[in-house]
């Protein structure tokens, strides 16, 4: 990965050859994800976690359950907080600061496929009517950019929640007290984020940071195990025919089967 | 009831005898992208440290003519203590990311590289006391790693005094509720001091003791320091099968 | 006068090598009477001198090294062209082409920023900012194939004993290579199939450098491979 944020002209005409010939450089089809490894429960202070491998890169999410004030439209509803961290170790092109637009994107579009597809019954996380209601953090924490970063987000945030014991809090005298008791967080669905990036005439999945350099734009669409598309993201300088969105499409719902039973068969 | 006795007895709060480090783990080149890496586990503390550099640095008006600047970062994920903390720098992070640069500073041959930076990030995922010693333990281990000239590894160990004992190597639970914490960084090959602070209330010998402590345990985390840079390349007998 | 460890011992920074006179060789440093190793790597004694060879080390330029680098910025008179050293190279355009400056050249038609060119390092200026050309033989721009990257440190075991493992690879995958001090290698085949083994072949040689009986793992290794292609 350049240190200087410059795309190499050679890089890119390698990069599209490759993608031409349907043999990408690391080898792969236009349609081939990478390895994936999912380990849960990998950290003691977060009620849920997950840390999630898709090639190089590197995600690590942690679930905080806290109490806290409902937004004003839904007063008896819990809340869902998605915040993504690009932490500089994680690449060369990362600088420490504020979160930049690259992070906020990744944080509501995980955040918008757990909303849409109703991951949460909001209405059960709810404690005193208007006053407290329950608060689920969910922070992303990348630890390398190997590309795809928001695929590789949306399977260790649904991971970590399917994974995540909630502390149990009561009512008493209207004062919020935390008892000593744990139940599992009620998860409903499973979406799953998959990114359709296109170079040239190519529509590829799953694509390393230097495919990301070089792509034309990109796609993602999220989907839940029923085919439903729960969220969907277009990102990057250039167009898309409808027929090549309908493609994209059709290659996500492809491989969100996929996905999801990683996700659900490392249980 | 004899002073003999009363020693044995006496328990930490997790077992451990009062010269005793927590479990330790670090494992070197943990990073694809970084240009050196290390990752630790100290007691429940979980660290990943990633070195980049020596490199441009911008803006350049922060740069020095004649040698590299050494920039540290100690960052706390959001998750990484109870209750859940905002990822934003606090002025305590603030404060650790100086110390750890001047704790490593005297160890690196800066004037090999003018006008670059070597950027050292500690990314804290989850802490239970001595997490700026944990750090400099990994900082130490991914600057070889990144092969940046250094005069010696630098290793780093708190001790204390909890509930009138003097410790080695406080967890959380001793930090906060104990009389005082030392943390100490030490340059174990060239025999200096460049990490010591104090938090707490100690008489003049017992700091002594405390420092005295704090360099038996740096001695015993350079051993897991030199194993991990050396693992690396002992990894050679399964890859000479591919 | 002794020496603390046997030649290729790993050591690593702060090791004591030596108490006593002696020369100091590459990532050593003296103090006090004693020899210190500064950078991880294999110890090694003899003719005279302690030194480590570095296992991890960025890019150090030398005056007379064949680099392989990108170009980044444009300035007045001057490209600056990232060679993977601590700062970015500097490449004049008396160094470019063979002329003096002339203020109607349009510096991207001679070369834009994202173009590679092979260069050699001329000079090291005061702030040791490595200084390159383009003028000679073999050096420009990069037309055609790509480029990989490898631990510096490495180089010579990739090039082997008078270009022995450098040429083995070149006869066997029927490639272009060309290796840059830098770390930067070229590579350009006719067919993908030989650009991947020898991409393969080179990645092992930079994971295994510091081993021993290498030469002949790496003719097993590209037979293995190229049994797989066929």
């Amino acid at each position: 990965m350049s240190r200087f944020g410059i795309v190499p002209r050679i890089k890119l005409r390698k990069i599209q050859e490759a993608v031409s010939s349907g043999k990408r450089v690391d080898g792969r089809g236009l349609k081939d994800l990478r390895e994936i490894s999912i380990k849960t429960g990998v950290l003691d202070k977060a009620e849920g976690s997950a840390e999630v491998h898709l090639g190089d890169t590197w995600v690590m999410v942690g679930i905080k359950i806290g109490v806290g004030s409902p937004f004003e439209d839904t007063p008896d509803e819990g809340v869902l907080i998605c915040n993504a961290e690009f932490v500089p170790l994680a690449s060369p092109l990362f600088e420490p600061g504020p979160p930049r637009e690259n992070s906020i994107e990744l944080a509501r579009v995980v955040d918008r496929g757990l909303r849409s597809a109703e991951v949460f019954d909001f209405s059960k996380l709810g404690l005193i009517p208007g006053g407290k209601v329950y608060m689920i953090f969910v922070d992303l924490y990348i630890l390398n950019h190997g590309g795809n970063l928001i695929d590789a987000s949306a399977i260790a945030a649904i991971s970590a929640l399917r994974n995540t014991m909630m502390p149990v809090y009561e009512v008493k005298d209207d004062k919020i007290v935390q008892t000593d008791k744990k139940k599992p967080l009620e998860v409903r669905k499973t979406p799953v984020a998959v990114t359709v990036v296109k170079i040239g005439d190519g529509l590829l999945v799953d694509p390393t940071a230097d495919e990301e350099e070089v792509m034309d734009t990109r796609l993602t669409f999220t989907i839940d195990e029923d085919g439903n598309i729960c969220a969907v993201q277009k990102s990057g300088s250039q167009g898309l025919t409808s027929d090549e969105i309908k493609a994209a499409l059709e290659l996500a719902l492809e491989k969100a089967s996929e996905i999801n039973g990683k996700i659900t068969g490392t249980e | 009831m004899s002073p003999r006795k009363k020693k044995k007895k006496w328990n930490r709060v997790d077992g451990r005898d009062f010269n005793e480090l927590r479990p330790l783990k670090i494992e070197s080149g943990v990073l694809p992208n970084a240009d050196g890496s290390a990752y630790i586990e100290m007691g429940k503390n979980k660290i990943m440290v990633g070195v980049f550099g020596p490199r441009e640095m911008h803006p350049k008006h922060l740069s020095r003519p004649n040698m590299a600047v050494l920039r540290c970062r100690y960052h706390m994920a959001p998750f990484s203590v109870d209750p859940r903390r905002s990822p934003a720098p606090s002025r305590r992070d603030n404060e650790i990311s100086m110390v750890m640069r001047y704790a490593l500073e005297p160890a690196v041959f800066l004037d090999r590289y003018p006008r670059s930076v070597i950027d050292v990030y500690a990314e804290i995922l989850e802490a239970d006391g001595g997490t700026r010693c944990a750090s400099l333990n990994a900082a130490s281990v991914a600057l070889v790693d990144a092969g940046i000239p250094m005069r010696d590894l630098v290793v780093s160990c708190a001790a204390g005094k909890y509930d009138g004992q003097l410790v080695l190597d406080l967890g959380d639970h001793e930090d906060q509720e104990g009389e005082a914490d030392v943390p100490l960084a030490y340059m174990p090959k060239l025999d200096m001091v460049t990490l010591l602070q104090m938090d707490g209330i100690l008489s003049p010998k017992e700091f002594d003791g405390c420092i005295s402590l704090a360099l038996e345990g740096c001695q015993k985390i350079y051993e897991t320091q030199r194993e991990a840079l050396k693992k690396k390349y002992e990894v050679e007998e399964e890859e000479k099968k591919d | 006068m002794s020496a603390l460890f046997e030649s290729r011992d790993l050591v690593i920074p702060g090791d004591v090598l030596y108490e006593g006179r002696i020369r100091t060789g590459d990532n050593t440093y003296l103090r006090q009477g004693k020899v210190y190793a500064s950078r991880i790597g294999l110890v090694e004694y003899g003719r005279g001198m302690v030194s480590v060879i570095t296992l991890e080390a960025g890019y150090n330029p030398l005056v007379g090294d064949t680099v392989v680098g990108d170009v980044v910025d444009i300035e007045l008179g001057r490209w600056n062209v990232d060679i993977d050293a601590s700062v970015a190279a500097h490449l004049n355009v008396p160094d470019a082409i063979d002329a003096p400056f002339r203020p109607d050249i349009v510096m991207p038609d001679i070369l834009d920023i994202g173009e590679t060119v092979v260069a050699k390092v001329v000079d090291l200026d005061r702030w040791r900012t490595p200084i390159l050309s383009i003028l000679g033989r073999d050096l420009g721009k990069v037309e055609e194939g790509f480029t990989i990257r490898i631990t510096p440190s490495k180089i010579p075991r990739l090039i082997g004993k008078q270009g022995s493992m450098v040429k083995m690879i070149l006869k066997e995958t029927g490639c272009d290579i060309l290796i840059g001090q830098n770390g930067r290698i070229l590579i350009n085949g006719e067919k993908r199939e030989q650009e991947d083994i020898a991409v393969k072949v080179i990645g092992k040689i930079d994971r295994e450098a510091h081993t021993t009986g290498l030469t002949n793992r790496i003719q097993e290794y590209i037979k293995r491979l190229k049994e797989e292609f066929d």
